[in-house]
């Protein structure tokens, strides 16, 4: 293999915006996002109608803030948990878009950047974004949302939020500058309630591959952010990488763990979902990054890469992690 | 660290919660749920004097409740807190058929509704009736037999 990171020269961060939830807005970070919704219905009356309303609702504030037109937008990329990605699908079917619909479970933030920052190369403005909704997502993967079941601690709570990300050459503060796109990891974990187990060691593939290829160490970042491993995956991504020699510092945080208040709002081992990583990034460190508080940036977007089928037959969760450096320009 | 080891490491680590405050938390609060249905009976058999009915009525009670309670929000609430004491008892039963059947709304009555309402409690009717089935031709051989001497 040859090219282990990609790097781009071109691409610059213009723009994001975030939609969540009642409880995300009640969590640690709830002021920074652009909205949200005290029900969660988002003004709907099926789940995945909300979910669309969400994602829908981020774009138009992602345009909004932004000094482009739908018109000046030459891709949209973006993806969800519902099956088939029709969260996605359905909201950006009126804007006129050329779209691409992504699938990498909770990593499809890092890896809608990825492809993004691709098309930005050659000159395109790029719209990605990603959404989860713990109703929607409940439904599909879980129990009903009135079934009286249990969780276990080490379970994770999707996260109910969007976030979208607006990329072109156009400078900025913000720049892209690296990738890694991750190998499919399969560490025999089959735990749907323990997806923090599954990605901890896909994390630490990733980052391990990129500090091998790369001049920069551990030190050259201000915060290198797991996207929803939740505390327990977090703890024993840590430990894992202890076992390998890569000793990870303060600087290394999960958005998993960001968004809620493990302590006093009950979400098990924390946030989950594609929504998560997107909706910490969108609204706390990017704006943070363009404010000139954080220099250097690592977002390693983390995905377990179960259905429900899979879940009931007993599959192995194979799990993914995909890389994005951000730096300050 | 090799898979095997993997796992084991995930596994030992993974928090858990302790199965003897769950259990005896569980029988509290399931025994709550049985000393308000011992109540119902004693309330309904001073009203009837047919004690087999008074029973039944128990039952149809506290389903309804459950029900009720799935629709109005609450009964998840309340199995959260009181675990598999909500769970074990008629009560939990009711409340597994009819969370899907709410949730199934979005997809209409037939496809909705009605197909979803047992995606819980399915298997529990299945393998109830059939393991009745056995039961009973266990016991008509039995009472053949048992019969004959």
């Amino acid at each position: 293999m040859k090219t282990q990171i990609i790097k781009y020269k071109n691409v610059f961060l213009n723009q994001t915006a975030a939609v969540v939830g009642s409880k995300e807005r009640e969590g640690p970070l709830g002021e920074k996002f652009d909205s949200f919704c005290e029900d969660d219905r988002f003004g709907q009356d099926t789940w995945e109608k909300s979910e669309t309303e969400m994602v829908k609702r981020t774009l138009e504030s992602l345009i909004a803030k932004s000094k482009y037109d739908w018109n000046d937008i030459d891709l949209m990329a973006g993806g969800d948990l519902l099956d088939q990605c029709i969260a996605t699908s359905h909201a950006v079917n009126n804007n006129g878009i050329p779209y691409l619909g992504l699938y990498g479970a909770c990593s499809t933030a890092a890896e809608g950047l990825i492809i993004g920052s691709a098309f930005v190369e050659k000159g395109m403005v790029v719209s990605t974004v990603a959404s989860s909704h713990f109703c929607s997502a409940e439904r599909q993967y879980r129990f009903p949302l009135e079934y009286g079941s249990q969780r276990t601690p080490t379970a994770q709570n999707t996260v109910t939020g969007c976030g979208s990300f607006l990329l072109s050459q156009n400078k900025s503060n913000v720049k892209i500058t690296e990738a890694v796109v991750g190998k499919i990891q399969d560490n025999g974990i089959s735990d749907a309630n323990n997806m923090g187990a599954a990605m901890a060691t896909a994390a630490i593939d990733t980052l391990t591959r990129y500090l091998k290829n790369s001049e920069k160490s551990l030190e050259d970042f201000d915060v290198i952010a797991t996207g929803d491993l939740g505390h327990e995956g977090f703890e024993l991504a840590k430990e894992y990488a202890k076992s390998t020699g890569l000793i990870l510092g303060d600087n290394f945080i999960d958005c998993g763990m960001m968004i809620y208040d493990l302590d006093t709002q009950d979400v098990q081992s924390g946030g989950s979902g594609c929504g998560c990583s997107a909706s910490v990034f969108a609204a706390d460190i990017c704006p943070r990054i363009a404010d000139g508080e954080l220099k250097n940036v690592l977002l390693i977007g983390t995905g377990a890469l179960l259905s429900p089928k899979s879940i009931i037959q007993n599959k192995i969760i194979p799990s993914v992690a995909h890389l994005v450096c951000f730096e300050r320009y | 660290m090799n898979r095997k080891q993997y796992i084991e490491f995930a596994e030992r680590r993974a928090k858990r919660t302790s199965s003897v405050k769950n259990c005896i938390w569980a029988f509290v609060t399931g025994g709550l749920i049985c000393v308000i249905g011992q109540l119902l009976f004693f309330v309904y058999s001073t009203f009837m004097k047919d004690e087999k009915g008074a029973y039944s009525l128990v039952s149809v009670t506290l389903v309804f409740l459950a029900g009720l309670f799935t629709g109005l929000g609450l009964f998840d609430k309340l199995a959260n807190l009181a675990g598999a004491g909500t769970l074990v008892p008629i009560t939990g039963f009711a409340n597994a058929v009819a969370s899907p059947a709410i949730e199934g709304k979005s997809e209409g009555y037939i496809k909705g509704v009605a197909t979803q309402m047992f995606v819980i409690a399915g298997p529990v009717i299945v393998y109830g009736s059939a393991s009745s089935v056995i039961y009973g031709i266990i016991y008509y051989i039995y009472m053949m037999i048992a019969g004959n001497i």
